[in-house]
């Protein structure tokens, strides 16, 4: 392991966070390292959020130990908040000022002096592409164009670590894609990136290391690769057979598949060989409606963890 | 780094959201007391008698009101800025929780919303206190100082709204607190007459409004009628109920932003 491997620019141990009676983060621990892209999955009321509030220091931790930057949020909030650029769930852009003012102001919220903030949020928005809305009103802008402008101010203090909390929730596919293209360069120039999804794809996209979250609590950890080979096979069958589903798949797979998981609308098998599987159903006389192949993804990894699926 | 300087942060941002509205505040300010000293002042004034004795001295009805709805408008500019923005600060544009992410504190945020709307209630004021002195009612030098006299007034409004404004899950309460607040401040806290013709129950309620102290404040003030005792009571009286307000608030605040 290298220098930069082991330096911990979050450190949690037993973090806990309480709301009254309700638990919405369950003692948990988890590791920051320069450089990486790390990700908390999970469905929502995980705890995602409360763990990126603690963390962003606008939320008292309950118990365990919380170091951001080796330092303690609750005491050194300003300090720490002057190296994090925040990517809040909501939008709390001003609607409306332009798209420039709202990166300016937002630096001026820093302290950074204007003269210098002008350059910068030309930078800013050339790299999110808005640099032709630069002028406008933020409000006609698209949900996108938005989330963007969003992420351009957080950058507006150059951030050791990016804070992205559900970076693309509620985009649209293409706009989905810019945001990543954004996020995976700003990656490669070196920022830390904490995010929080519920989105498998995403984390798949963006994330070298994750945990899976559930009512509070992390239930794993790993690359998303590694959590796919841990906890899932290589290949998954996925059958629909419409109203007359077969009461016994056991007798029907006879043993030569991993794990069986009925949902309401399909059930998965989870094989090595998905090919040979699917062809060993259709020898037998199994005629589902259909039948789709694919690659295990960590959506399998989080219904064989939770034993639910992730989207509800 | 102090307060000060940290509150001096949001400051900016409140200032680039009033470029959007200043044009309509400016035609506003100028022309409301022109519509209250017309109708107030000289209108009903006319049927007021003549020698209106305070502190031994006789004035024009105009001389006496006018000073009164200074301190009025610095309660009611006041009261609006701090319900509809603080509560939109939270909830509907979300500018504290920009404001929260970067290295500012929740009492410098409220710090520097409450020195925006301090800035806006001097301005306000001193363009009222020079349409006074147009309308020949400025009767001693010292009337500049009604100008910081009203912004103590403001203040002592802006921060227990603010608190409220925090508190509060929706707008609904700020209709009620205009009606049944700040309405009976405007018209029974010795504003268009002297609180001792109230029954001696609302009598007490009066004295214990800010709008009271800052109206015979502001009074003394254009009047030249300074009795320093009672000046410095008043001073006093609204400055406690600031800091008292404004330890409520960062309460408030925090409750609803640190959670």
């Amino acid at each position: 392991m290298g220098e930069h491997d082991g330096q911990s620019l979050i450190q949690a141990r037993g973090l806990v966070k309480r709301f009254g009676e309700l638990t919405a983060v369950d003692a948990i621990d988890f590791d920051l390292r320069r450089g990486e892209a790390f990700g908390f999955l999970g469905p929502n009321g995980a705890g995602k959020t409360s763990t990126m509030r603690m963390i962003g220091c606008v939320s008292p931790i309950t118990d365990g130990t919380l170091r951001v930057f080796g330092l303690d949020p609750m005491r050194d909030g300003v300090k720490i908040r002057s190296r994090l650029g925040v990517v809040p769930q909501l939008d709390t852009l001003d609607m409306e000022l332009t798209v420039r003012e709202n990166i300016v102001i937002y630096g001026r919220y820093f302290g950074i002096p204007r003269s210098e903030l002008g350059k910068r949020a030309d930078e800013l928005l050339e790299f999110v592409q808005l640099d032709e809305r630069a002028n406008d009103r933020v409000e006609p802008l698209s949900g996108g164009m938005k989330r963007r402008l969003t992420i351009a101010r957080s950058l507006v203090n150059d951030p050791e670590v990016m804070l992205l909390d559900e970076p693309t929730t509620g985009l649209d596919p293409q706009a989905r894609h810019v945001v990543w293209d954004r996020l995976y360069r700003l990656k490669q120039s070196g920022v830390t990136l904490l995010l929080t999804t519920h989105y498998m794809d995403e984390a798949e996209q963006l994330c070298d290391r994750l945990v899976v979250m559930d009512k509070g609590k992390i239930v794993a950890e790993g690359s998303p690769l590694e959590l796919i080979d841990r906890y899932s096979t290589r290949e998954v069958v996925e059958l629909r057979f419409g109203e007359s589903r077969p009461d016994d798949l056991n007798y029907w797979t006879d043993g030569k598949v991993a794990r069986i998981e009925a949902l309401p609308d399909r059930v998965l098998l989870y094989t090595d060989d998905g090919d040979a599987a699917a062809h060993m159903l259709h020898e037998r006389g199994l005629a589902p409606e259909s039948v789709l192949v694919r690659r295990s993804t960590l959506e399998d990894v989080f219904l064989h963890l939770t034993g639910r699926s992730l989207i509800e | 780094m102090s307060t000060v300087a940290l509150a001096l942060r949001p400051l900016e941002f409140f200032f680039a959201q009033y470029r959007r509205v200043w044009r309509g505040t400016v035609i506003s300010s100028v022309v409301t007391p022109v519509v209250y000293l017309l109708a107030l002042g000289v209108g009903l004034g006319k049927f007021v008698r003549q020698d209106l004795v305070y502190n031994g001295e006789s004035f024009d009805y105009l001389d006496v009101v006018a000073p009164a709805l200074l301190a009025a408008t610095a309660m009611q500019v006041a009261s609006f800025e701090a319900s509809w923005p603080v509560l939109s600060a939270i909830k509907w544009s979300r500018q504290y929780h920009a404001m929260l992410a970067a290295p500012l504190r929740v009492k410098d945020l409220l710090v520097g919303h409450q020195a925006f709307i301090a800035l806006r209630i001097l301005s306000t004021v001193t363009v009222y206190l020079a349409v006074i002195a147009a309308f020949g009612a400025v009767k001693s030098p010292l009337a500049i100082l009604a100008i910081p006299a009203a912004g103590l007034v403001g203040v002592a409004f802006a921060a227990p709204i603010a608190a409220w404004g925090a508190y509060t899950e929706s707008d609904a309460s700020f209709v009620a607190i205009f009606r049944f607040l700040i309405l009976p401040m405007f018209l029974f806290s010795g504003t268009f007459f002297p609180v001792s013709q109230l029954p001696a129950p609302f009598e007490a309620v009066a004295y214990a409004t800010p709008l009271w102290h800052g109206v015979d404040l502001c009074r003394q003030l254009t009047l030249g009628e300074v009795v320093v005792p009672s000046a410095i009571a008043h001073v006093v009286f609204l400055a406690a109920w600031i800091v008292a307000s404004l330890t409520l608030a960062v309460i408030s605040y925090r409750r609803k932003l640190v959670l």
